[in-house]
């Protein structure tokens, strides 16, 4: 992948709900489990030993089902809900560490945020909410309008800026919402379950919306989501959270075919591979002279793609090729074993269980 | 001889008791008991009586009457009086000026220009024709039957009132809302405020203050009509919707932005809801006040049960129907109108 710097960075975050976290922490840390810490001390441990390291400019999925924690965790990037020990570190600098009024600032101008519910000012105008970052910074009315009106327009929301919230479908008020965060010009964009509320379809719309923009502003994006295909779609990096603890992250494609735990092998047996994976995740590097092929394909490529090119003919191989160059060859058999979950991944699976 | 005797008696208390000298006023049962002349030597224990105050005063002379502590809460209030009343005098000296500038001025303003002005205020806050109307019929009515002074000085109190209950009501109403200690601390104190018989306000009150001050009825009617913003304004700011209010935290909004900016827009139709209450007991307060110096339609009200003048008790009554009407309906198409501003789906 791409070297980018580390924007965001969480080190050994936990959080425990119950009236004196604090005096059950060291259990929590020596390993004593969610249950008996429940039964015993009557502390819920929210979030257990979580590392996770967010790249500048790409956008970190955070998946769960509900419980799972991932809404306690992105409340902790800007500190909306206080974590019982740990670091977060926003450029190097460790956010714990602010004062009341260096964290206002850090979410005024740092952090903006998206919500599952939208949490619009039911009261003003679209234009008004989405300039609400600005004006909450003290920048003049004319010039907040004028920045939300563009923002506005980028999402596709131009001619409803006097309308008020209430008049808006589901959707464009979230547009309102995602404009609300792009207007903040803030470098972090966190996103709580934003389109869990939508229509199947409105939601597919968002998703391209998002990624259409993140190719432009390259934001600093953490998005938490409790639907698999929603996050292999977005996510650069993708982190699988369960009752509390990050039990796999990495490289989306790679935890399709590589899931290192039976909860997960479970969660992407439902999803369409052929959609999600792509050729470079299932290519072979180039070794020597190729042999007979039958065409080429872009390493981006879905293997539905390729199937379609391939007529469903299992013998072909073809030469896959990333910016004019020939860099590896994916051969159809692969390609179809890649489909099945288990049959095709076993090995790896195994494997890499036992080396870690 | 009394029926708790022989226990102070074994108690070996009877020196403490003291001499069976019968001092002070007579309770009503010994008054009974000697005009009936009734010999209270035997007793079984069917007739015990309950150890009341009395009760054990007959047996005991140290230990006080009932109308002993009636006289000590009184005696109590005296003692008080003079230094509850330099702090309280000129504090509430405002009130009696706001009250009698409101009375003068609405009185010796021209009846067509008071009533213009209602008119295009009343137009410009619910914007709606039929209310406009509604209320510029019931005043020519009022006009009519010559009661119009009276409203208007009704009026004029309800209008410093309500206004003076809004100023005072809301910010206590915000802070309880901040403070859940303040907030277990107000509720029984507003509980109190509300059940207190109104008459009863007016006891200390007439004790505190010369009863031809207006700040007399001021305070009552205040400490009658201010309970139900205090209550809504609080109800409002809670139940904003959580959601909203992390959204402001989210984008840095300061204690005062999120204040003045959320909370208060989103708790307006609660904290309408609850001046509309206001001003309605505001006007049941202003008629009850009129046994304390309040002028108004109240006054009528009085003279009707005093006199027995049965036509003016219930004119004047009808007259009050009519303002209640007025304010409820004015007061509610403003609140509908913030309704349908904010409406929130």
């Amino acid at each position: 992948m791409m070297t980018a710097n580390i924007k965001v960075s969480i080190k050994h975050l936990y959080k425990i709900f119950g009236s004196d976290p604090k005096s059950v922490l060291e259990q929590a840390k020596s390993g004593v489990g969610k249950t008996e810490l429940l039964d015993q001390h009557g502390h819920v441990l929210g979030l257990k030993d979580i590392n996770v390291d967010m790249r500048d400019g790409e956008i970190t999925v955070i998946m769960g089902l509900s419980g799972s924690g991932k809404s306690t965790l992105i409340r902790h990037f800007n500190r909306l809900i206080e974590p019982t020990d740990g670091q977060i570190l926003i450029d190097g600098v460790d956010v714990m560490t602010f004062s009341e009024e260096k964290l206002r600032q850090m979410r005024q101008t740092d952090m903006s945020m998206v919500f599952q519910k939208f949490a619009l000012l039911p009261h003003r105008t679209v234009l008004k909410n989405a300039g609400l970052a600005l004006r909450v910074r003290g920048i003049k009315e004319a010039e907040a309008d004028a920045e939300a009106t563009k923002w506005l327009d980028r999402v596709g929301l131009s001619g409803f800026e006097e309308h008020y919230p209430h008049q808006l479908s589901g959707g464009m008020q979230q547009r309102v919402g995602i404009a609300r965060a792009l207007t903040s010009n803030s470098a972090i964009m966190l996103m709580d379950e934003a389109f869990s509320a939508l229509d199947p379809l409105i939601r597919t719309d968002m998703q391209d919306l998002l990624l259409e923009l993140q190719q432009d502003l390259k934001k600093t994006i953490i998005f938490i989501s409790h639907d698999l295909d929603e996050a292999l779609k977005l996510a650069d990096h993708l982190v699988i959270l369960k009752d509390g603890e990050v039990i796999q992250q990495g490289e989306p494609q790679d935890i399709l075919l590589n899931p290192s735990d039976p909860y997960i092998e479970d969660f992407v047996s439902d999803i369409n591979r052929a959609r999600v994976l792509r050729v470079r995740s299932v290519m072979k590097p180039i070794t020597d002279t190729p042999p007979s092929t039958s065409g080429e394909v872009d390493f981006d490529a879905t293997l539905e793609d390729v199937i379609s090119h391939s007529d469903g003919d299992t013998s072909r191989v073809y030469l896959v090729k990333q910016d004019g160059k020939t860099i590896g060859t994916i051969c159809m058999k692969d390609l179809v074993r890649a489909l099945v979950p288990r049959a095709a991944s076993d090995e790896g699976i195994r494997s890499q269980v036992n080396a870690a | 001889m009394a029926f708790y005797d022989s226990l102070f008696d074994s108690l070996g208390l009877s020196e403490w008791c003291g001499t069976d000298t019968k001092g002070g006023p007579m309770t009503m049962a010994e008054l009974l008991a000697k005009s009936k002349g009734i010999d209270q030597a035997e007793t079984s224990l069917w007739d015990l009586p309950f150890p009341s105050l009395d009760n054990l005063h007959a047996s005991c002379n140290a230990i006080p009457r009932t109308r002993d502590m009636t006289s000590g809460v009184e005696q109590f209030f005296l003692d008080i009086k003079s230094s509850l009343q330099f702090v309280l005098d000129p504090l509430t000296q405002p009130l009696s000026w706001a009250l009698d500038g409101s009375l003068w001025l609405f009185v010796t303003t021209p009846w067509w220009l008071l009533i213009g002005l209602t008119l295009l205020a009343v137009q410009l806050v619910t914007r709606s024709s039929p209310i406009t109307l509604l209320v510029g019929t019931m005043w020519f009515f009022l006009l009519f039957i010559d009661h119009y002074t009276f409203a208007v000085q009704t009026m004029a109190i309800i209008f410093v009132c309500t206004g003076l209950s809004v100023l005072l009501g809301v910010p206590i109403g915000i802070a309880m809302s901040k403070s859940n200690r303040l907030q277990r601390g107000m509720i029984p104190v507003l509980d109190m405020l509300q059940t207190l018989p109104s008459f009863v306000y007016l006891i200390p009150l007439i004790f505190l203050f010369s009863i031809t001050e207006s700040k007399l009825y001021g305070i009552a009617i205040i400490l009658y009509a201010i309970v139900p913003v205090i209550r809504l304004t609080d109800l409002g700011i809670r139940l904003v919707d959580q959601d909203i209010i992390e959204a402001a935290n989210a984008f840095g909004m300061t204690a005062r932005q999120k204040l003045f900016g959320v909370e208060i827009p989103l708790a307006l139709p609660n904290i309408m809801a609850g001046v509309n209450q206001t001003i309605m007991m505001s006007l049941a307060m202003v008629v009850i006040a009129s046994l304390v110096s309040a002028p108004g339609l109240g006054v009528l009200v009085l003279r009707g049960i005093n006199n027995l003048e049965l036509g003016v008790g219930l004119v004047s009554g009808l007259c009050i129907v009519i303002l209640a009407i007025l304010l409820d309906r004015v007061s509610k198409a403003t609140l509908a109108r913030v309704n349908v501003a904010q409406h929130n789906s």
